[in-house]
């Protein structure tokens, strides 16, 4: 293998709580925090590391975090052009290519988030108890091209995320017999790896396909508890190249090949997308990326040993599952049915962190340091001998992926 | 005035210069897409540039709003004060400008009747007299 070869030598992260709950100290400072435990995790110091890359509109600017935590040189500052948690993998795939390339030897990937500093996600920015604005309805003004976008979305009341990765399911479950008692044991599944997580939010708190029916319903066919948590916390993983690793505290997971994008016409996800190919409606839209992904990593979904699958909702689980070739386009439901998804003996042990959906929102970038302990055997739903991982991020928007791999 | 369906207080559309045209032909009660002058394909949301073809000329096409539901979900959280929940949101296929889909809601009919392939048609909704929003029923 190449010397430049990018792996993950550190991961770590902060307290991980519910939204809002993180209020005594800053969003920055949490991700100072992060940083911090992961070059620590990788046995460096804060004098190695020369990049920073993040994703997701980050409030958090690597420049001043770069003075904030004291880098001699910042040599390769980068933020992902995807929206929302569809970047995360993309960061990681852009730390790579700088340490490959000589652009920096050291590049730590980090999400930090505070919703109740800022705003919560899950309402999609709307305040209904706001007082109501005396003038007269009209057309406003959009000062970005995504509000222009949104402006096909906004007055039909689309603006929660819950709303909107509806639309795609509820297609799929039109075409393809899909059932909400599949979507149902696929959160329980995760719910019971978050059960044995200490990190994670929903790990005391357990729940059967009984609770995950009966919970309200938010936005058809999605119930409460298929959508994801809305958490404060922040987490971080450094890359560097293998020869840097060699001498460090941990056996580093390889990046054995990363990918970033979007099926024509995708823009915003189901927000902006209602004319994207009738095909792909119903998809992830990230078959053609796991195609290219297997493909540079030399690579097939049968190869996969624990899989950590963006989860904002349940059935873009389902939809990845068939994207990523584990299963037939249709058949997601099923193969959920099988028990396949379970870290006690399924075929495909997925989020054996408990997910989005038990262990935290961090936009999915603690689905790469839960990947990064799966193959160092230091996870609490450990999967045996685990060499290969499948991480992704984002589903049905702009999404990204690795695979981890472990020699 | 229309029949009123959603309160004074839903988002109301943002537009920059490429899209207020859709806006100010939907005050009309005129429901438009552009359609490319170089390879005749239509689009919605507006945009610069045909996907297809990257002509840049593109002139607006008015449209009748017969369509069919594509997908829908019903909305069990508010978005506005004194909304009536749920309520539908909903892609639909518009019939006469090559299956073009937009996004809108269906109303005028119990949520839980709403279904794939619903045949609807085209209601505007006068949030007030400057700004008419498309939204659709079941065909009569």
């Amino acid at each position: 293998m190449s010397e430049r070869k990018a792996c993950i030598v550190g991961v770590g992260e902060t307290q991980y709580a519910r939204w809002g709950k993180i209020g005594d100290i800053t969003e920055h400072a949490l991700a100072c925090q992060a940083i911090q435990r992961s070059v620590a995790d990788a046995g460096l110091s804060m004098n190695d590391v020369d990049g920073l890359a993040s994703f997701a509109e980050d409030r958090n600017e690597a420049t001043f975090l770069a003075s904030e935590l004291g880098l001699p040189a910042l040599r390769f500052a980068n933020m992902v052009w995807l929206p929302g948690g569809g970047g995360g993998c993309a960061a990681v795939g852009n730390a790579a290519m700088a340490v490959e390339t000589g652009q920096a030897e050291v590049v730590v990937v980090y999400r930090s988030l505070c919703q109740g500093q800022f705003f919560r996600f899950g309402t999609g920015g709307v305040d209904v108890s706001a007082p109501v604005d005396p003038q007269p309805p009209t057309v406003r003004s959009a000062d970005s091209l995504m509000l222009a976008s949104m402006g096909f979305a906004m007055p039909y009341g689309l603006l929660m995320a819950a709303a909107a990765y509806a639309l795609p399911i509820r297609r799929h479950m039109h075409l393809y017999g899909t059932r909400p008692e599949q979507l149902g044991q696929l959160a329980v599944t995760f719910r019971e790896h978050a059960s044995r997580n200490p990190r994670a939010v929903m790990g005391a708190k357990p729940m059967t396909l009984e609770d995950h029916q009966a919970s309200p319903m938010i936005a058809d066919p999605h119930r409460l508890f298929d959508c994801c948590l809305e958490s404060d916390g922040a987490c971080a993983v450094v890359v560097t190249t293998q020869e840097r690793a060699r001498d460090l505290a941990k056996q580093p997971v390889e990046i054995l090949a990363s990918e970033q994008g979007a099926p024509k016409g995708y823009a915003f996800g189901p927000f902006t997308n209602a004319n994207v190919a009738d095909e792909i409606y119903a998809t992830g839209g990230t078959e053609e990326m796991a195609h290219r992904l297997w493909a540079k990593a030399g690579l097939g979904p049968s190869d996969v040993d624990v899989a950590q699958i963006y989860d904002h909702f349940t059935g873009c689980v389902l939809m990845q599952l068939e994207d990523y070739g584990f299963c037939g386009r249709g058949e997601g439901g099923p193969f959920i049915e099988t028990g396949a998804l379970s870290w006690h003996g399924g075929s495909l042990p997925t989020n054996t962190h408990g997910g989005s959906l038990s262990e935290a929102y961090i936009h999915g970038l603690n689905h790469v340091v839960e990947g990064v302990r799966s193959l160092r055997g230091e996870s609490t739903s450990p999967v045996d001998g685990a060499e290969v991982c499948l991480v992704t991020s984002g589903a049905c928007v702009p999404s990204s992926a690795v695979v981890l791999g472990r020699r | 005035m229309s029949d009123r369906f959603f309160p004074d207080s839903m988002p109301p559309p943002l537009a920059d210069a490429t899209t207020l045209p859709f806006w100010e032909a939907a005050a009309e009660h005129r429901l438009v897409v552009q359609r490319c002058t170089a390879c005749g394909k239509t689009r919605l949301p507006p945009s610069p540039v045909c996907a297809e073809c990257q002509s840049d000329q593109a002139e607006w096409q008015e449209v009748s709003g017969q369509g069919e539901v594509y997908s829908y979900t019903l909305v069990h959280r508010p978005l506005a004060a004194g909304q009536t929940l749920p309520f539908v949101i909903a892609v639909i296929s518009l019939e006469e400008s090559g299956d073009l889909r937009m996004i809108s809601n269906v109303v005028g009919i119990e949520p839980e009747a709403v279904h794939i392939g619903m045949a609807v048609e085209l209601v505007w909704e006068d949030m007030s007299d400057q700004l008419a929003v498309p939204r659709f029923r079941p065909r009569s």
